[in-house]
């Protein structure tokens, strides 16, 4: 086989990879948007925030030590205790349904019947707060986070694909458990929403809320459920992203990656986001791969969003949305 | 008491539709300008203009121009850091391409440039709404950041990647460059800010505005009473991206003077703008300077309290500033959503009736 | 029944009905597989009002959508002052004078009643971005000029007094009656009312009729309407047209109509002796 396509075959392989981690990030998104319209971009910041407080609540570190610090003149940094990591996990996720249940409680139950422009710019408003509190509460330094995933180089695939090409594939461990991980909370969340009683009413209220409303589902109720799962969405992504690069605020860019998967698989559509999300991750490390050496480099940074963009042109109702018939 | 339209008799549609109906309101106006032209440029310092006036002078041309494409023709996008650092690099190549040409001629040309490009990536916005549209423009903010990063001929193969304002004259004071007076910045701010608002005023109250409001109000119903959506839209994108491009120009060769696009320029700016003009209120020319004097102002005084009022180290400030930001606009939105030009309408509808509400 | 040939007829009451203005041939119109409309044919007389009725769901509204070229239809023409209309935009419709109301109201909600009705002359007003930009000259004088004409139209309709209040605050009668301010500021040749009487009131029904009738009469407007009210249309119109399930069933004066046994059918079931 010639070499080249062999390159191509091992950077497309990656690419599904980043892409299977774009669709989680774009998951949170569709829940959110589908239960209540409303465009979440705190998403990222909220990977962000999930994975500092992982970090912070493993190392024990002291909550907002910077500013008792600065305050009292004091000097505290850590308890002195390291959690295992699951303990710390568990922890994280009741912190994100607490933060769901704020959220709820001080900005949603305020902006009802908001324009979406109005509750999108609240969202823009939370990703500020909650950047500066993680900052705030566990310092703005680039963490590890370390909570036994296993990582580097997958000597499996790479024997594997040596015997059958000649050429080793290099495929990252850590990529293989994210996509993994990814396809059962995929599973799950699609599961949840078609069996349980919660589910059922998380779709009714996708559907209409006021509809939803006389048959007397509880609107804040569905609203919190949302913001928690998105929220526990986030803390995987971010676990998955963390291990990789770290804990620091680019983590909160990764929503920026989703949004291009989102406009092309629809916003309310959860098959559209895995979808999206593999072939905008293989796009783009392709057009990286052939095209970036060409035109300098550094493609990805907007290859996706002109890839969906051209894409929408077309087929503006998105990979999985139904065609748009105008009324007046 | 005398903020009364009562006694005022209008005899002509001209009286009519003028933009101060009432004399009190046109008073206030006039003083205006004569403390922004006459009064502010003899006492401004460095600090004033560096910190506060210049930064509100450019970001209202910014405002003024989101406000046209979102708040009158109800397209949101999230481009506005790319369009003004197409300003920028237009402005930058104009003034070193030909360095005999007027600065005010550099700056309008960079802004008919960024119109042009601002209608390019206006094209979807006929095929795409709403949210997709918004998401769509942020392929024109990451786009345009990465080519004037990439390709070297836009900051003239310089070492750095950077570009540097040479220094131009207007009437023998230099405007640009190292050597520029506060009060000439300023001057030339505020200048280009009064007629572009004037246009922007002009544009919105006749026949354009009434067909860009139509689009935003109801697109499919504007269509069917004659509205052509595709010049509609595209004039809004070319007009905005206008304004939008000058504001690009001034802050990099007035304000900044020298400048790196990812961090000049980057989504945040796009952020930033979109918060000026929904705290300001949509739809608004005054909600535009409104919003950008609250959001130039606000860390201001949140750094000067925080830093030198309590003595935090700045980075520790920096992040509460940004705690405080983004809480201050949750509220705003839960308390008034349609902005501080609502405020102001409640404030004088009130005062039109005080001391007798009743 | 009046003579009626290609020069036109005169109505009961005396006033001359022209020549045929606007002609739908064998039109259908199908959204995927379901049809909406099979097949139609009827013409408009310049000068007249012409009606169509019909049950729910019998597919009126589409007729109208397809006059203002809203939608498309599969097959079949609509002939217009005598030439065959190109599939054309509905803004290029409406620059051929036609203008219309809608059935569920279809303002500009964040402008004032004056906005909106101005927005009634755009297809007539001309000048340019750069000329609007500087306002002083044309712009304004064209502004004015056409401010006029929207006055004498806010004074036909007795608006005057909610000139400058948002649209959003009026109730739902008076805001009937600004989006038929605004397709009469069009000066159109032909105007299409979408139940221009849905959800009113016996008073501010006999309102709108008046209006109508005053437009047909002082202007000279040819007028195509849809309405529930069948006692309002036998009294308004000239000439009405019945549609049942996408399919034309009657075609005449109100008498003709109301004695037609399908129209009957349509309306009341077929009688079982």
């Amino acid at each position: 086989m010639p070499e080249q396509l062999l390159y191509a075959m091992e950077v497309s392989l990656n690419g599904l990879m980043a892409g299977i981690m774009y669709a989680l990030v774009a998951l949170g998104f569709v829940l959110i948007f589908k239960a209540s319209g409303i465009f979440n971009y705190a998403q990222g910041v909220l990977a962000l925030f999930a994975a500092l407080t992982l970090v912070g609540l493993q190392q024990g570190q002291v909550p907002f030590a910077h500013v008792i610090n600065a305050i009292f003149g004091t000097d505290l940094h850590h308890f002195g205790w390291q959690l295992p990591g699951l303990v710390a996990i568990a922890l994280t996720a009741l912190v994100m349904v607490g933060l769901a249940i704020l959220i709820e409680r001080l900005i949603l139950k305020h902006l009802v019947n908001q324009a979406p422009i109005i509750l999108f710019m609240a969202t823009i408003g939370l990703a500020y707060f909650l950047e500066g509190l993680g900052d705030v509460m566990w310092g703005a330094d680039i963490k590890k986070l370390d909570v036994g995933l296993p990582q580097g180089i997958s000597e499996m695939i790479d024997t594997f694909t040596f015997n059958l090409f000649g050429y080793g594939f290099f495929i990252d461990r850590l990529d293989i458990v994210a996509a993994v991980v990814a396809t059962a909370l995929v599973a799950a969340l699609t599961a949840f929403s078609q069996y349980t009683k919660y589910g059922r009413a998380l779709r009714a209220v996708a559907d209409d809320h006021q509809a939803a409303l006389s048959v007397g589902i509880s609107l804040r109720f569905v609203w919190v459920l949302v913001w928690s799962i998105a929220g526990f969405v986030a803390l995987v992504a971010g676990i998955m992203w963390g291990s990789k690069s770290g804990v620091q605020f680019s983590l909160s860019l990764i929503a920026l990656k989703a949004l291009p998967v989102l406009m092309l698989g629809g916003f309310t559509s959860i098959p559209g986001a895995i979808v999206g999300g593999l072939i905008i991750g293989m796009g783009e490390k392709l057009f990286e791969f052939f095209a970036g050496p060409m035109i300098g480099g550094a493609t990805e940074n907007w290859f996706a969003y002109v890839l969906a963009l051209v894409f929408l042109v077309f087929r503006p109702q998105g990979l999985f949305g139904e065609r748009i018939i105008e009324r007046v | 008491m005398f903020y009364r339209e009562a006694g005022e008799f209008k005899t002509s549609y001209v009286d009519d539709s003028q933009t101060f109906p009432i004399k009190f309101d046109r008073m206030r106006y006039y003083a205006v300008l004569v403390i922004g032209f006459g009064i502010i440029p003899f006492v401004i310092n460095d600090y004033w203009a560096n910190a506060v006036f210049v930064p509100f002078l450019i970001y209202a041309i910014a405002a003024i121009g989101l406000n046209i494409l979102t708040g009158y023709c109800g397209q949101v996008s999230l481009g506005t850091g790319g369009f003004m650092a197409v300003g920028a690099y237009a402005c930058y190549k104009l003034m070193t391409a030909f360095p005999g040409m007027p600065i005010l001629v550099d700056v309008l040309l960079a802004g008919a440039v960024t119109a042009g490009v601002g209608v390019l990536f206006g094209l979807p916005s006929l095929r795409i709404k709403g949210f997709y549209l918004a998401v769509a423009t942020l392929a024109a903010q990451f786009f345009l950041v990465w080519l004037f990063n990439k390709v070297p001929w836009f900051y003239n193969y310089s070492a750095s990647g950077q570009i540097t304002a040479p220094e131009r004259t207007m009437f023998g004071i230099a405007v640009t460059g190292a050597n520029t007076p506060a009060w000439a910045k300023y001057l030339f701010c505020a200048v280009v800010l009064f007629l572009l608002a004037w246009l922007a005023r002009n544009l919105t109250r006749g026949t354009v505005g009434r067909k860009w409001m139509a689009i935003r109000d109801m697109d499919i119903a504007a269509e069917i009473i004659g509205v052509n959506p595709l010049t509609t839209k595209l004039s809004a994108f070319a007009v905005s991206s206008f304004f939008i491009g000058v504001a690009g120009a001034l802050f990099f060769a007035v304000y900044l003077g020298a400048a790196e696009v990812g961090e000049a320029f980057g989504i945040q700016k796009s952020f930033l703008i979109l918060f000026m003009v929904i705290i300001g209120g949509l739809g608004s020319l005054f909600g535009s300077f409104a919003g950008a004097a609250f959001l130039v102002l606000l860390p201001v005084l949140l750094k000067n309290v925080l830093v030198e009022g309590m003595g935090w180290p700045t980075d520790l400030a920096a992040h509460v500033e940004l705690m405080i930001v983004g809480a201050l606009i949750i509220v705003f939105l839960i308390l008034e959503p349609h902005g501080l030009a609502q405020l102001w309408r409640v404030a004088k509808e009130k005062l039109r009736l005080w001391p007798f509400p009743h | 029944m009046n003579a009626m040939n290609s020069e036109g007829y005169t109505t009961a009451d005396g006033r001359k009905i022209g020549g045929v203005m606007m002609e739908m041939k064998n039109i259908t119109l199908r959204f995927g597989g379901v049809k909406a409309i099979t097949d139609i044919s009827f013409d408009i007389r310049e000068g007249e009002i012409r009606a169509i009725i019909g049950p729910n769901g019998a597919g009126k509204s589409s007729m109208l959508n397809v006059i203002s070229g809203f939608y498309v239809p599969q097959e079949g023409e609509v002939w217009f002052h005598g030439q065959r209309r190109a599939p054309m935009k509905p803004y290029e419709v409406a620059q051929q004078g036609i203008a219309r109301t809608f059935q569920n109201i279809a303002l500009f909600e964040g402008m004032s009643v004056l906005d909106n009705i101005m927005t009634g002359r755009l297809t007539l007003m001309k000048t340019g971005l750069f000329q609007q930009a500087m306002w002083w000259g044309r712009a304004q004088k064209e502004e004015t000029a056409h401010r006029e004409k929207v006055e004498k139209v806010i004074d036909f309709l007795e608006i005057q007094d909610i000139r400058k209040t948002p649209v959003g605050r009026l109730p739902y009668g008076l805001k009937k009656r600004v989006e038929l301010a605004r397709a009469l500021a069009a000066e159109p040749k032909l105007l299409l009312l979408d139940e221009p009487m849905a959800g009113m009131n016996v008073e501010e029904k006999e309102d709108m009729c008046r209006f109508i009738l005053d437009v047909n009469d002082e202007f000279g407007t040819t007028i195509a309407l849809i309405e529930h009210d069948m006692g309002v249309v036998m009294d308004l119109s000239d000439r009405v047209v019945v549609m049942d399930y996408g399919k034309k069933i009657g075609d005449g004066t109100p008498d003709e109509v109301r004695n037609n046994q399908d129209v009957i059918n349509a309306y009341l079931g077929v009688a079982h002796d």
